[in-house]
């Protein structure tokens, strides 16, 4: 077991859980521990069960884990979500004072801490900071010094007065003070701070900065869960910059302006979940047809139809590989970490203009929602580099016209990539159309013709295959005779598992692949290995069924389609399970 | 820009596959006028079409153009208009794209009020799928798909605009070539979003709206004491259905336009080769 602490406050929606977890996780970073937060959330605006979870540590953490150490419940439902977490030590810190919370069934072992939340907040100047209070409670049980909360109340409350803020500050020493002289326990928590600066952001704001860091000047899209965020993200940011956020009228009215301003030069995104990817799949066909560069983020959620808007899933890789009738080239690129959120999407707006396609770029709900902690060098902005490819301006569409002095724009060229005019160039007027069409975009039904254009889209990426490096990333013990391959955010719960393995005696090799087209030849690493396991966050095993095209060979499979991501010590057990069992095939699903 | 720009040098050398006596060759060519007399040339224009006849538009003129899937021309222009403001974005579409499958971008997009300028080729039924009833089909219009007639009221397209807060609402008539050319030209020079509804006659399948029904029953609002910018007096005249008109029925000189509620003037498309300079204070943010 690292030496990790797992934190956790859950309540009714509406009962500020996200705000009170936000705090707490911004006042750990600014201590200079590494945090991994979680939310479970339902799909509701008030009511229902919802939690945010810290997991924190010195050292970098990437996961969740089936573990509590404290808890903060606002409602009986939170004791009995996380019972199985709880372990002998933990602290429960609620408020019995609430008729709810007479009489609270706790398992045995675990330390209950009654804290009149309520009555304590008032003291301070008003019921509303009854989380801040636990915030307090929380700081003694954990050794963790108050003053290190001050500044994220600081930064949460600064805006509505300094005397909000001292009411607050207030609020979580009386609840502090209320632990230490009430309870006599040694608690077995001692949070150590480090002078190391940290930035904690989720996958969807890295999305966004990743989009802002690359010149990102047009966005338009339409609200849903949980894509939102990276809109919200970039409205009031992206005009500081020259550039604009639309929110359509729908999906399709989303997709069509990001078209369009991408068409007048501009780069240009949207961002969904699935059932947005589904509406903008015929423009999806058109933007690949007319060689228009778009990045189209997919924040994944559990599906299919509505299915579970707030849950985690990966089921969308076929959808984004295969949709839309007729064949056209797209990349689909799937970002691992928080930190690769923002890496992949300015790789993303590369490799649309690079190769003039549109560029799927695969999130999910938990890297949406999570939220980690980076040193700011982890998004280095001297390192972003911009290519926007093969534009012709006024001087050298010259070299790209046919001998009457017409422009063309799908020019028949060896490496698939034809030269671009921004309109405006001048005589560079042409059209481009999701017709077939020939050189100069006009509609055609030659054979030849029709033969050469589909050759020529895909011969980009056969360029793009050239000239990438479409790489996987590697961690564990390379020569180890059992591989696991993921993709996407299961990356962290798979790295983590690792050391819960490597206490069982078990040594493993990870590739995490943050390309699914065009993606790595993984054919040598899976011949060099005695078991190989596909762990992804959905049923089918949507790319397992890539791998064992890719390299002919049956691999094992851990899918979990229960809507919520993996955990490492989960996860490690799943693979040992697997193993276990090495004749047969086996499927472990939760 | 050059002002020695002619209408012909908007036309593409495709010939258009459009039935003889098709009302689109006028919708077209008025267009192509209304660019030219505005001071516009192909270079600094941009036309998105839809699906269907109206659609093959882009194919025969000559300028940036991209034909778009069905029913949705107008959030592309938007798109084109909004990222490069400079550009002269038309956006040209027909009865079924627009007021059908595109119904909600058009309400939308004329809410929305950006400078660019929609016609619609409107002749009252789907010509390129072989004459099924259209939205503005009349209600007894017999036809493959409606054999006793739609039995639904016709869309009124002016009426939509109007109440989703229109600022240049119009309507002209194809063969009335001059006037069809003037009054495009009027909606290309407002400020906002220009809609222009034009009766352009399927020869082929509609023999109703013909064009000696639209002759025998048009009247010019320019021919009436009509102001424009009454908006009670259009909105009269537009839900006035024993008459058919042309001209501009509303305008809205003072409404501002989205581009200039956004402050948008400068286009999107020049960025630096690396991370704008103060990239890092987005990082810092998060601290």
């Amino acid at each position: 077991m690292p030496a990790d602490f797992n934190w956790a406050i859950g309540g009714e929606a509406g009962d500020g859980i996200d705000s009170t977890g936000k705090i707490f996780a911004q006042a750990l970073s600014r201590a200079g521990r590494h945090v991994f937060t979680s939310k479970d959330f339902a799909s509701r605006i008030r009511g229902g069960y919802t939690a945010y979870k810290i997991r924190t540590s010195v050292d970098q953490v990437q996961s969740v884990v089936d573990r509590l150490d404290v808890l903060i419940a606002l409602t009986p439902r939170t004791v009995e979500e996380n019972r199985d977490e709880l372990h002998d030590g933990s602290v429960v810190i609620y408020d019995g004072s609430r008729t709810t919370m007479q009489g609270l069934d706790l398992p045995e072992g675990v330390v209950g801490l009654d804290v009149p939340l309520n009555e304590l907040a008032e003291e301070a100047g008003g019921a509303i900071m009854r989380n801040v209070v636990a915030l307090g409670a929380a700081c003694e049980v954990s050794g963790f010094p108050i003053e290190n909360l001050d500044s994220a109340l600081q930064k949460r409350f600064g805006d509505k007065g300094t005397s909000i803020v001292e009411n607050n500050e207030q609020a979580a020493r009386l609840g502090r003070d209320y632990v230490g002289e009430e309870f006599d326990h040694e608690f077995d928590y001692e949070l150590e701070t480090t002078d190391a600066d940290y930035v904690l952001l989720n996958g969807d704001e890295a999305i966004g900065m990743g989009a802002l860091a690359a010149g990102c000047r047009f966005y338009a899209g339409y609200p849903i869960t949980p894509a939102t965020a990276v809109m919200e993200y970039l409205t009031g940011r992206i005009e500081k910059y020259g550039g604009h956020v639309v929110q359509a009228e729908d999906e399709l009215a989303a997709i069509n302006l990001a078209l369009g301003a991408a068409r007048a030069g501009a780069r240009s995104m949207t961002a969904t979940s699935g059932p947005g990817i589904d509406l903008m799949a015929e423009t999806f066909g058109l933007v690949a047809t007319s060689e228009t560069p778009l990045v189209i983020a997919n924040v994944m959620r559990s599906g299919p139809s509505t299915g579970m808007p707030t849950k985690q899933e990966q089921g969308d890789l076929n959808m984004m590989l295969y949709g839309g009738h007729g064949e056209v080239p797209r990349f689909v690129l799937a970002p691992t970490t928080v930190s690769e959120c923002f890496w992949k999407t300015v790789e993303a707006f590369n490799l649309a203009e690079k190769y003039q396609l549109p560029v799927y770029l695969a999130g999910d709900l938990s890297l949406a929602v999570t939220e980690q902690t980076y040193p700011p060098e982890a998004f280095d902005m001297d390192e972003v580099e911009i290519d926007r490819g093969f534009v012709v301006d006024e001087e050298t569409i010259a070299d790209h016209k046919t001998p009457d002095g017409k422009f063309k724009p799908h020019e028949i060229t060896d490496d698939g990539i034809s030269p671009r005019a921004f309109p405006g160039t001048d005589g560079g007027a042409h059209m481009s159309t999701g017709l077939e069409h020939d050189e100069l975009g006009r509609r055609t039904e030659d054979t030849e013709m029709r033969k050469k254009q589909v050759e020529k889209r895909n011969r980009k990426v056969e360029t793009a295959i050239e000239r990438e490096a479409f790489n996987y990333r590697e961690f564990g013990d390379p020569d180890a005779d059992t591989l696991v391959i993921t993709w996407g955010s299961t990356e962290g719960a798979l790295v983590e598992a690792l050391s819960f393995l490597e206490e069982e005696g078990i040594e493993a090799r990870v590739i995490s692949v943050p390309y699914i087209f065009p993606r790595p030849d993984l054919s040598e690493a899976v011949e060099a290995a005695e078991t190989t396991i596909v762990v992804e966050c959905n049923e089918r095993g949507q790319f397992a069924n890539l791998v064992e095209h890719d390299v002919l060979e049956r691999v094992e499979r851990i899918n979990k389609y229960d809507g919520v991501q993996f955990k490492a010590d989960e996860l490690a057990e799943m693979i040992q399970d697997v193993l276990g069992e090495p004749a047969e095939k086996s499927e472990v699903s939760q | 820009m050059s002002s020695d720009v002619r209408f012909t040098d908007f036309k593409s050398d495709k010939q258009p596959t459009w039935c003889p006596g098709c009302g689109d060759f006028g919708t077209m060519n008025g267009m192509m006028k209304a660019l030219a007399n505005t001071g516009n040339d192909p270079d600094n224009t941009f036309v998105v079409a839809g699906i269907g006849c109206s659609g093959k538009i882009g194919t025969y003129m000559h300028s940036y153009s991209l034909h778009g899937v069905h029913g949705r021309a107008l959030p592309v222009g938007a798109g084109v208009k909004i990222a490069n403001p400079d550009l002269e974005v038309m956006v040209a579409g027909g009865d079924g794209d627009g007021y059908s499958i595109g119904v909600g971008h058009f309400i939308h997009n004329v809410r929305r009020n950006v400078d660019m300028t929609y016609v619609v080729m409107d002749n009252r039924i789907y010509g390129l799928t072989k004459g099924q009833a259209s939205p503005t089909s009349r209600a007894d219009f017999e036809t493959s798909t409606t054999p006793e007639g739609p039995q639904q009221s016709p869309v009124n397209p002016l009426a939509l605009a109007l109440a989703a807060g229109g600022t240049f609402i119009a309507q002209s008539f194809s063969s009335d070539a001059m006037r069809h050319a003037e009054i495009v030209q009027e909606a290309i020079e407002h400020d906002g979003f220009g809609f222009v509804n034009v009766f352009s006659p399927c020869v082929t399948f509609n023999d109703v709206d013909t064009y000696d029904y639209f002759r025998d029953n048009l009247v010019d609002v320019a021919d009436t004491d009509h102001e424009p910018t009454d908006r009670d007096a259009a909105k009269q005249k537009i839900l006035d259905s024993s008459r058919e008109y042309q001209g501009v029925l509303y305008r809205d000189p003072a409404a501002k336009t989205y581009e200039e509620s956004k402050g948008l003037d400068e286009p999107m498309t020049e960025i630096p080769d690396g991370a704008p300079e103060d990239a890092m204070d987005l990082v810092r943010e998060f601290y």
